[in-house]
């Protein structure tokens, strides 16, 4: 029995206390006895509640802390998988374009009507470690390869770029292997949906032969001003002297398919985009023997190649000055011992209705090393991307020939053409 | 013989670097927020991506968020770190946000092979001062890079995030304000 001196006196004074107030109502000891004992049940029973319901919420506070942590395991859990899924250290990427050509020459023999899937184009990259890496392209031109009799065939199945790259430090690297040469614009960067135009430009395809591509080996910094530099080691040119295609750049390609390299070439480009918008560039080419082969009249080759991208706000102009010089007896009888071209490019990007629409015009100026590659060409059409990686495009072309004895090739007509990348 | 010399100089450059093999990483996080936060980095908070938030990262994004992120703040100042894809590789980038603008942005990891200019201060002062308009875009433009396209477009859809989390932030916290004040008054109220 735990009645407390305190509680019996208080109750002892409330007591006396109603007996003053109600004198003919006398209290006995018995009375309050079984008073104190029915408050002291009370008081037990609600102390034993207070300690269940203490009880219940400490066991409350557990669980929620478990469940927490639950939560949260579960959370990283998820974060973690997604976190591997796009940390994956191979990764594949891809473009491609198909296009349509409709275009009225003078001599009708030179109509084009044609539908042509143009390029698909797979890339296939790997991160060794976080400095050193490999990339590579391959390209299924014209949509079929097949084996012929007569060696005839629709396309080519070709390997673009594989090379293995190193980073030396935040701003220095180094890379080995097949790789596209730092020269020009369309080069480098020739996805369908980063330029104009169905058909690539002339300049960049008589001109720089693009896309160009040679075996070696590469070093080159990029630094906080926005200045960067290429340096590259690698295979070059085999020029036909004779025939049809005689002096012609792009007949020279080799593309490290069994390239002779009795003679090698080296490409240095300098670079600024150290202003948002604007890229200044310049590219010095120098081929020791375009022709792998002494004495045949050919003997070496320089290229020099400028150009210029400016871009603010939805303007943006781009223009591209390239020029070869040969030495050689045979190759200045051809008089194609200087073969140069030119454009300019001026486009304006709308967003329209939430999508892109991209407007242009061009004009080029070629003079290669063949009389049809000696022209003008005035061009203008728009690009519109329903979305970034997807691109459908219309231009209107007008070419003239500067030799009259090339006029029948003179034509005029549209093209379309649907590409993307991924 | 020119060319063997050229081809050894490189093969040596390449033989002698010491930093092959470790993390391109342009800041680390710590220095991020050391220098967003210069008197004193306060503890990192949780901001769960609820369903109409998760909804709207995603639809800026090129990707899946996770299932939360994780923030900074002190008042009107947080600072975010935000992945995003850029041609091929997660771009890792610091967004410091004050009262609603962009105050500061950083790259931290670049994977790309294209695009290295993102990362300098040439290219991101261009967030400055930036805020959400009513559409959900930048107030100011950014102009691009020629070959790095996407490159930029994944840095401004992460400085969009940034400023689109900042608001949800700034938003719950004077909602807890909110309650906060009203709560005190009630008290007074009864008492």
């Amino acid at each position: 029995m735990r009645v407390t001196l305190m509680t019996l006196l208080i109750l002892v004074a409330t007591a006396t206390h109603a007996a003053e107030k109600s004198p003919d109502e006398p209290i006995s000891l018995e009375a309050v006895w079984a008073l104190v004992q029915g408050q002291q049940a009370e008081i037990d029973q609600l102390t034993a509640e207070l300690k269940a319901t203490k009880a219940q919420l400490k066991q409350t506070d557990s669980k929620a802390q478990i469940t927490e942590e639950q939560l949260m395991a579960t959370a990283d859990y998820v974060d973690e998988v997604q976190r591997n899924r796009e940390d994956s250290r191979t990764s594949i990427g891809g473009y491609g374009e198909m296009h349509y050509n409709n275009l009225d020459a003078d001599d009708s023999d030179n109509d084009l009507k044609e539908v042509d899937y143009h390029r698909f184009v797979m890339f296939f990259g790997h991160e060794f470690t976080d400095r050193i890496r490999f990339f590579s392209e391959v390209e299924l031109e014209h949509a079929l390869v097949k084996d012929t009799a007569d060696g005839s065939n629709g396309g080519e199945v070709e390997l673009e770029q594989a090379y293995i790259e190193m980073d030396l430090d935040d701003n220095h690297y180094v890379r080995s292997g097949l790789f596209i040469l730092p020269v020009g614009i369309i080069n480098e960067t020739h996805e369908p949906t980063t330029f104009y135009g169905v058909e690539r430009n002339n300049v960049e395809s008589i001109i720089i032969p693009a896309t160009w591509w040679e075996g070696g080996a590469g070093v080159g910094g990029h630094y906080g001003n926005g200045l960067s530099w290429d340096f590259a080691v690698h295979s070059g040119l085999e020029m036909p002297t004779t025939g049809s295609s005689a002096f012609q750049v792009r007949s020279g390609r080799q593309k490290a398919s069994n390239a002779v390299a009795n003679d090698l070439a080296y490409t240095l480009r300098l670079k600024y985009t150290g202003v948002p918008g604007l890229e200044l560039a310049g590219t010095y080419h120098y081929e020791q023997d375009p022709t792998q082969m002494s004495g045949d009249g050919l003997d070496e080759g320089q290229l020099i190649s400028v150009h210029s991208i400016f871009s603010r706000g939805p303007f943006s102009l781009r223009a591209l000055w390239a020029r070869w010089d040969f030495d050689g007896e045979s190759v200045k009888l051809a008089n194609a011992d200087e073969q140069t071209g030119w454009y300019v490019e001026p486009s304006v990007r709308l967003n329209i209705g939430e999508q892109d629409w991209g407007f242009y015009t061009r004009y080029e100026d070629v003079r290669g090393a063949r009389d049809r590659d000696r022209f003008d060409q005035w061009e203008l059409g728009f690009n519109y991307w329903p979305t970034e990686e997807v691109v459908f495009k219309f231009d209107y072309r007008d070419r003239n020939h500067d030799l009259d004895s090339e006029s029948g090739r003179d034509f005029n007509g549209f093209d379309l053409g649907v590409g993307y990348q991924f | 013989m020119k060319m063997r010399t050229i081809l050894g100089c490189i093969m040596a450059l390449v033989a002698s670097h010491p930093a092959l093999g470790s993390e391109t990483v342009y800041e680390t996080s710590d220095s991020f927020l050391a220098a967003a936060f210069p008197e004193a980095v306060p503890a990192a908070s949780v901001l769960w991506l609820q369903k109409n938030l998760r909804a709207e990262v995603t639809e800026i994004l090129d990707q899946r968020p996770g299932m939360r992120i994780r923030y900074w703040q002190d008042g009107g100042r947080t600072a975010w770190l935000l992945d995003d894809i850029g041609k091929d590789k997660p771009i890792t980038a610091g967004f410091v946000v004050q009262n609603g603008a962009i105050e500061k942005v950083q790259v931290l990891v670049f994977r790309e092979s294209r695009g290295w200019e993102v990362k300098y201060p040439f290219f991101t002062r261009q967030f400055h001062k930036a805020r959400l308009n009513d559409g959900g875009e930048l107030s100011r433009d950014v102009d691009g890079i020629t070959g790095a396209t996407l490159s930029v477009r994944a840095m401004t859809r992460m400085a969009r995030v940034a400023l689109l989390l900042d608001g949800h932030v700034q938003q719950l916290n004077a909602g807890h304000s909110n309650y906060s004040n009203w709560a005190k008054a009630s008290e007074a109220a009864s008492d």
